[in-house]
């Protein structure tokens, strides 16, 4: 092989690592939902698989409900509780209520968070407006569910966990777009 | 060469300082008052006394070379090209000195990540540009904005002992008690930074992380945004007053009282009538304290991302739009926020009547309180 | 590395019609010719990221607000950043490769002249775009060079120019990058084995493979920056499912990694040099060569240790910590070796030795830095702070500038067979590093009080470094001017230097008469 050539293949071995490396940037985005998954963190994922329904009588977990807007949406948003104790494995209900203030209809979409972030994965939601499009007509006042249950896998050091929604504005069209499954 | 030793010794000596001494100076952490900045001040210290080690021998060694071995008649070079016992040493001393550091830095990280079992719930939430602090627990929550005049930023006035490092409304704790803070962020990410507490926890829009402390002593405890989040980053400090139970307990009471009562405040005012005069000293108060880190004090704002309240389209344009841009804040430019909730009705009608007649905006029409009070009722 | 022991003399070229004028420089395929663009590029640059730097400074003067907006302050640092890093030193050291790498390995150009051209002149358009970035509405982009979103998202049209740049000032590295790795992997004269090649030409081999492995990565990342800000995509905002954080991830994945490309080729140089101003070969090479590649590979596993706040659980701080603190093992070697390289040595202490030495120094300082901030719970009080504004000063600028600066006194001799002025060369040796020290030991302290980063006005009792680190910065600047005046002296009326310049210079490149003819090694030597 002379020198010409194996330059040549270099040259293009070096060219394909870049344009792999290029296309592995844009497979973070979803290695990262996945390793986030994984571990538990930042799941925003809507219902869950239940299991690890075992009623744990003797042990006691303190839920925080909190709740953000953002993007100026003109609501009010609140949690109907601020704090549940649960049993883990216990079936739990609370519920969000949102008010829209404003004179015509909008859309927004909720997101949740976890504190500690590991608690993710033993939160186990039945039932949830999470990453769903909530269209709220002018003034309604609308109560959201949200069933969940405590895996009872949930270490042992984790006395509380804080449940956090937060509201972000979606504009017309893309709410449109959602409802139409387009 | 004696430049360059006395130039080493410049440079490692205050090395050695800032490790001894353990009252508040400029040159080293924070007086620390939580057990946690207690053990990275410990850490540190330690950490930064074998590094100095480390510095100082190899200066030591390097400045011995250049001496003794400077090229002379007398000797010449020996031409050697590696020592293997010695090349292995400084594999593994090294190796052990880090696992040496290690132990005390992993017991850290685990007492800093152990949220559990804490006191009191505190959601922190960063805003361009100021903080704002909800009591979970108590359904209290406020704004806290940086204090100090924009005159004294600006050089016009002598800047006070606590410049830029001063707010409105501080974070009120009891001593003692584990604080369970829940960080996130309205827009961009910002960071909450407390030295004397150790702690620093990045708000991130869309998320809540925890962190937590347990003040020891009380006092007034300073701390600034620690992360890039626009042009008021350097303007957004934090303020935390750790107080004894019984002085918290009185200032929860406090806090509890007012919110029942805003709408009797807020009445008072209300019924009043006010002057143009009154409106616009009050509104400029305002306007300087709110508004003018984007529109400017000659309200020409900055365009594009914040367009000119001189001759402003809105500005001028029909009083209800002003009333509902300021109080709603713009969906079509997010800069403007909406301060319908962190202004009262007085400062609200004030700042709107001083926009729309000054900057060379001359509509001549006031805003009264009632007329706000109005716009809440029929948009709560 | 062995000595030659056979030199083929070189037969001169024969007439061939080369362009002259302006069209020389922009069609020449010549690595001597655009070595020289590349470093005049650089420089150019350098004062540019230097002025801005020095209006900072200027700023930070005082407690207050005296000359700049907030938005211009954060518009300059930014850009002072930018500039610096991917207009000054990555193409500085592009330069040299180019004027050395196939002289050291007796080649008598890269592998791919053409490309070298064409990945020369995608500079000055990236450099004129980014400038230029800030006469946009809205002014340059005011991120930091870092770039996080969502504060990225939100900047104006100023953020889309500096995207652009970057993509061509990414090209530009990438097809450099590939040249160079080319050029040393199937272009060295017969007989230079791996276990031979200087050790500039094996640690820019690392470097080169750290450049394709990365830089696209960095490309990917602002491309998502780009289609989150005006196609709808939701990469790092969390009302679509997406997390900001995940920018910092991916954008740390190249940015660590790229600081290892400042600092490699800046490692290869001293180690060029000590030895020569030693006169003896360099102590542990095969150490220095495993030492190089070690880093090259750790540098893709610490990304996290930019991250400590961002509320990580206790698995992944632990592991970056862990990770990060390794690193400091291969850097020790290296410093090591080149004590022992001067150590039972004969040394004398022209310009490139001075800075060689002041870079081991001072680097030292950086390196220990490094290892404070690496344990995660000292990084709580200091991330984000001055500390780490003077760790990576510490490294990059008394670190790779300095290496530079070296390289520059080392081998313009050979370039321009002319010397340079010794005594005003040492003058700025002395200033730089009195200067640079006074403006960047500070810093250390203002991190440690809780002074962050990035803020145009600061609390008072911040004032007393502030104002020393300014001078300093200012002494510092003007001293560069110095460095001007020396170099373009030594290429006007410089007096003649020999083939070998340096007493104790071993390797291909002193082979070569001073200066170096226009086409060397046109027929390659064997080496023995």
């Amino acid at each position: 092989m002379t020198t010409a050539t194996r330059q040549r293949r270099l040259f293009l071995i070096l060219i394909a690592v870049a344009a792999a490396m290029f296309g592995f940037g844009y497979v973070l985005p979803p290695l990262y939902a996945k390793v986030c998954q994984l571990t538990g963190f930042n799941r925003l994922q809507r219902a869950d698989a239940v299991s690890g329904t075992q009623q744990d009588s003797n042990r006691t977990v303190l839920m925080q409900f909190d709740s953000n807007l953002r993007d100026g949406l003109p609501w009010n948003f609140r949690a109907m509780q601020a704090t549940a104790p649960v049993h883990p494995g216990q079936l739990v209900q609370v519920s969000y209520e949102v008010r829209n203030n404003s004179d015509h209809a909008i859309s927004g979409q909720a997101i949740a968070s976890y504190a500690p972030a590991g608690a993710a994965a033993y939160v186990r939601k039945l039932e949830c407006f999470c990453f769903s499009i909530q269209t709220i007509a002018a003034h309604e006042v609308r109560q959201m569910p949200v069933i969940f249950l405590i895996d009872s896998s949930l270490p042992r050091d984790v006395p509380t966990v804080t449940l956090s929604y937060t509201f972000f504005k979606v504009p017309g069209r893309q709410a449109r777009a959602k409802e139409n499954g387009t | 060469m004696t430049r360059k030793a006395l130039h080493i010794l410049a440079v490692t000596a205050p090395l050695f300082r800032c490790g001894l001494t353990r009252a508040r100076s400029v040159s080293n952490f924070q007086s620390p008052k939580t057990q946690i900045a207690h053990q990275i001040y410990d850490l540190h210290f330690f950490v930064q006394a074998i590094c100095a080690g480390i510095c100082v021998a190899m200066f030591a060694v390097l400045f011995y070379a250049i001496v003794r071995f400077r090229k002379s008649p007398r000797r010449t070079a020996l031409q050697f090209t590696g020592y293997r016992p010695v090349e292995i040493a400084w594999v593994i001393v090294p190796v052990l000195i880090l696992l040496v550091m290690a132990v005390p830095a992993t017991h850290a990280v685990f007492a800093m990540k152990d949220t559990s079992n804490s006191d009191i719930t505190i959601k922190i939430t960063g805003y361009q540009w100021q903080w704002r602090y909800d009591y979970l627990q108590e359904d209290i929550g406020f704004y806290s904005a940086l204090s100090t005049p924009r005159a004294q930023i600006e050089n016009r006035e002598a800047k006070d002992e606590n410049y830029l490092l001063e707010v409105d409304h501080p974070l009120v704790v009891p001593v003692g008690k584990k604080i369970r803070i829940l960080v996130t962020a309205n827009d961009v990410i910002h960071s909450w930074f407390v030295p004397a507490f150790g702690i620093k926890q990045d708000a991130i829009p869309g998320f809540i992380r925890d962190a937590w402390f347990r003040v020891d002593e009380p006092g007034v405890y300073r701390g600034q945004c620690a992360e890039l989040c626009g042009k008021e980053h350097g303007f957004m400090p934090i303020v935390v007053n750790a107080v004894s139970e019984r002085e918290y307990s009185a200032w929860l009471a406090d806090q509890h009282a007012a919110k029942q009562s805003p709408a009797q405040a807020s009445d008072a005012a209300d019924a009043k009538t006010y002057s143009l005069e009154d409106l616009m000293s009050g509104g400029e108060k305002v306007y300087t304290h709110t508004c003018v880190g984007c529109q400017q004090a000659n309200g020409q704002g900055l365009p594009p991302a914040f367009p000119a309240l001189a001759n402003g389209k809105t500005a001028t344009g029909p009083v209800a739009g002003t009333i509902h841009i300021v109080m709603n804040g713009s969906t079509k430019n997010p800069a403007m926020a909406a301060w319908k909730n962190q202004l009262s009705d007085l400062e609200l009608a004030s700042v709107i009547t001083y926009v729309r007649n000054s900057f060379g905006n001359s509509v001549g029409d006031l805003v009264e309180p009632s007329d706000i009070a109005t716009v809440r009722h029929e948009n709560p | 590395m062995n000595e030659i022991q056979e030199i083929v003399v070189q037969p001169a070229v024969g007439p061939i019609e080369e362009p002259h004028g302006i069209m020389r420089w922009l069609t020449s395929t010549n690595h001597k010719e655009i070595g020289t663009l590349y470093l005049i590029f650089s420089f150019a640059m350098f004062l540019v990221g230097g002025s801005m730097a020095l209006c900072i400074r200027a700023e930070l003067f005082r407690p207050g607000l005296q000359f700049l907006r907030p938005e211009l302050f954060n518009q300059l640092t930014t850009m002072h950043g930018l500039v610096m890093v991917f207009g000054a030193v990555m193409p500085a050291f592009v330069g040299f490769a180019n004027w050395q790498l196939p002289m050291m390995m007796g080649a008598s150009d890269m592998a791919f002249p053409r490309l070298n051209n064409f990945g020369f002149w995608l500079l000055p358009p990236a450099a004129i775009l980014l400038i230029a970035s800030f006469f946009a509405p809205g002014g340059a982009t005011a991120a930091g060079w870092t770039l996080y979103a969502p504060l990225s998202v939100q900047m104006g049209p100023g953020m889309d120019m500096a995207i652009f740049a970057i993509h061509l000032l990414g090209i530009s590295s990438i097809v450099g990058a590939i040249n160079i790795a080319t050029t040393i992997l199937h272009r060295r004269a017969a007989g230079m084995t791996l276990m031979k090649m200087p050790m500039f030409v094996w640690t820019w081999l690392v470097t080169a493979f750290l450049l394709v492995a990365v830089m696209p990565v960095f490309a990917s990342a602002v491309t998502m920056l780009l289609t989150d800000r005006h196609f709808g995509t939701h990469f790092f905002n969390a009302a679509g499912g997406g997390d900001p954080v995940l920018f910092q991830h991916i954008f740390w994945f190249f940015g660590h990694p790229e600081v290892y490309i400042l600092i490699l080729p800046a490692f290869g140089i001293i180690s060029e040099v000590v030895p020569t101003f030693s006169r003896k070969p360099l102590f542990g090479y095969r150490s220095m060569v495993l030492a190089t590649c070690a880093m090259g590979m750790l540098a893709f596993l610490v990304w996290g240790h930019h991250m400590f706040t961002v509320g990580f659980g206790v698995g992944p701080e632990l592991f970056f910590m862990y990770a990060t603190m390794l690193v400091a093992v291969p850097t020790g070697v290296k410093l090591f070796n080149w004590i022992g390289t001067m150590w039972e040595g004969s040394l004398t202490f022209e310009a490139p030795m001075l800075f060689a030495v002041g870079f081991i120094l001072v680097f030292l300082v950086g390196g220990v830095t490094g290892v404070v901030l690496a344990v995660a719970a000292v990084d709580v009080q200091l991330q984000d702070t001055y500390y780490v504004v003077a760790h990576f000063h510490y490294t990059m600028v008394a670190g790779s500038l300095f290496s530079l600066f070296a390289a520059t006194y080392y081998w313009l001799p050979k370039w321009t067979g002319r010397m340079y002025d010794e005594t005003l060369a040492r003058w700025h040796f002395g200033l730089s590093i009195v200067f640079f020290n006074m403006t960047f030991f500070v810093m250390f302290f203002l991190g440690l009080a809780g002074m962050p980063r990035r803020i145009p006005d600061y609390p008072l009792q911040f004032a007393d470094f502030n104002m020393i680190a300014s001078i300093g910065a200012a002494g510092f600047g003007f001293s560069q001017l110095l460095f001007l005046y020396v170099v373009v002296k030594c290429v006007r009326r410089g007096a003649p230097a020999s083939a070998r310049v340096w007493e104790g210079a071993v390797g291909l490149e002193w082979t070569l008469p001073s200066p170096a003819p226009r086409n060397s090694f046109e027929i390659p030597p064997v080496i023995k």
